[in-house]
């Protein structure tokens, strides 16, 4: 009798181990993955907002002032073309009757100043393929200094490596007038304040204005 | 510039010491390698602010003390 029952406990308790190795597997696995968390790299809310600083402080370390204050003040970059005869043709130094405005993640836009008529919209970006952060865009301040660095060094490459779209496509081109009117009164308040300054005898500002070529 | 991070320093050192200087070319070599553009902040005559771009390290201007790494540009959406 008793040897009866100490093998049905064996065999119960054989049954009873055999249903519970998944369930004890699936504690086990989910200790290792909370201990293994803060190695991953837990999310950080504040990191982007970080990131956005720091490319901040960059860009404004290598435009001048007045490219600074613009993007600062109105949110966009105007960088003026090089090539006398329209963006697309040889670069002869000669000019620039057109321009571009640098909108953080937006295409860059071409159009012409004198007559505010906008030409093109060239959709570029730069990726990183590798995403090692989990994301594939710069900060919006990086976004703007790499299309800045890219069309004041190159700006022929650049273009070439975009694709041109007709105005409209992504950018609204009532948005664009009304920000080329927000330009032109920021130049002139701007200017009105550099005027009075100097009369005032406390020189300009440091890195100056910088006229069209 | 590193999607989602922003500006980070990749390497640092002086090009007169040649074990820094040696330093300085593999990381700047590493970059261009990883599919980055590098370019070179300048100042011109006039005192008009661009960039240069560069595609080795013997094409960085002795007076430059930086060198930025973004992202090669391609065609958006």
């Amino acid at each position: 009798m008793t040897v009866a029952l100490c093998a049905t406990a064996i065999v119960v308790l054989a049954l009873l181990w055999e249903v519970s190795i998944p369930w004890l597997d699936r504690r086990l696995e989910r200790r290792r993955l909370r201990r293994a968390e803060p190695g991953i790299a837990a999310y950080d809310p504040g990191r982007e907002r970080r990131a956005e600083q720091r490319a901040r402080a960059l860009l404004r370390s290598c435009v001048n002032a007045e490219e600074w204050e613009m993007y600062r003040d109105l949110g966009f970059l105007r960088v003026w073309g090089r090539h006398a005869r329209g963006p697309g043709t040889e670069r002869d130094g000669a000019g620039a009757p057109y321009a571009y405005l640098i909108y953080p993640h937006k295409p860059l836009l071409a159009y012409l100043p004198q007559t505010r008529r906008l030409l093109h919209e060239y959709c570029v970006e730069f990726p990183d393929e590798t995403r090692p952060y989990g994301s594939a865009m710069l900060p919006e301040s990086d976004d703007v200094l790499a299309k800045w660095m890219a069309l004041t060094a190159d700006e022929e490459r650049l273009v070439n490596s975009a694709n041109m779209h007709l105005p409209g496509r992504q950018v609204d081109p009532a948005r664009v007038k009304r920000d080329l009117w927000r330009l032109s009164e920021w130049e002139r308040a701007r200017l009105t304040r550099e005027r009075r300054r100097a009369a005032e005898g406390a020189g300009g500002t440091p890195g100056g204005t910088v006229p069209a070529p | 510039m590193k999607p989602g991070h922003g500006e980070e320093l990749i390497a640092e050192g002086d090009l007169e010491v040649a074990e820094e200087h040696r330093a300085l070319v593999e990381a700047f070599r590493r970059q261009l390698d990883d599919g980055m553009w590098a370019a070179v902040p300048t100042t011109t005559r006039t005192g008009r602010r661009e960039a240069e771009m560069v595609q080795s390290f013997e094409d960085i201007p002795p007076s430059a003390e930086r060198v930025i790494f973004f992202p090669r540009a391609a065609g958006g959406r």
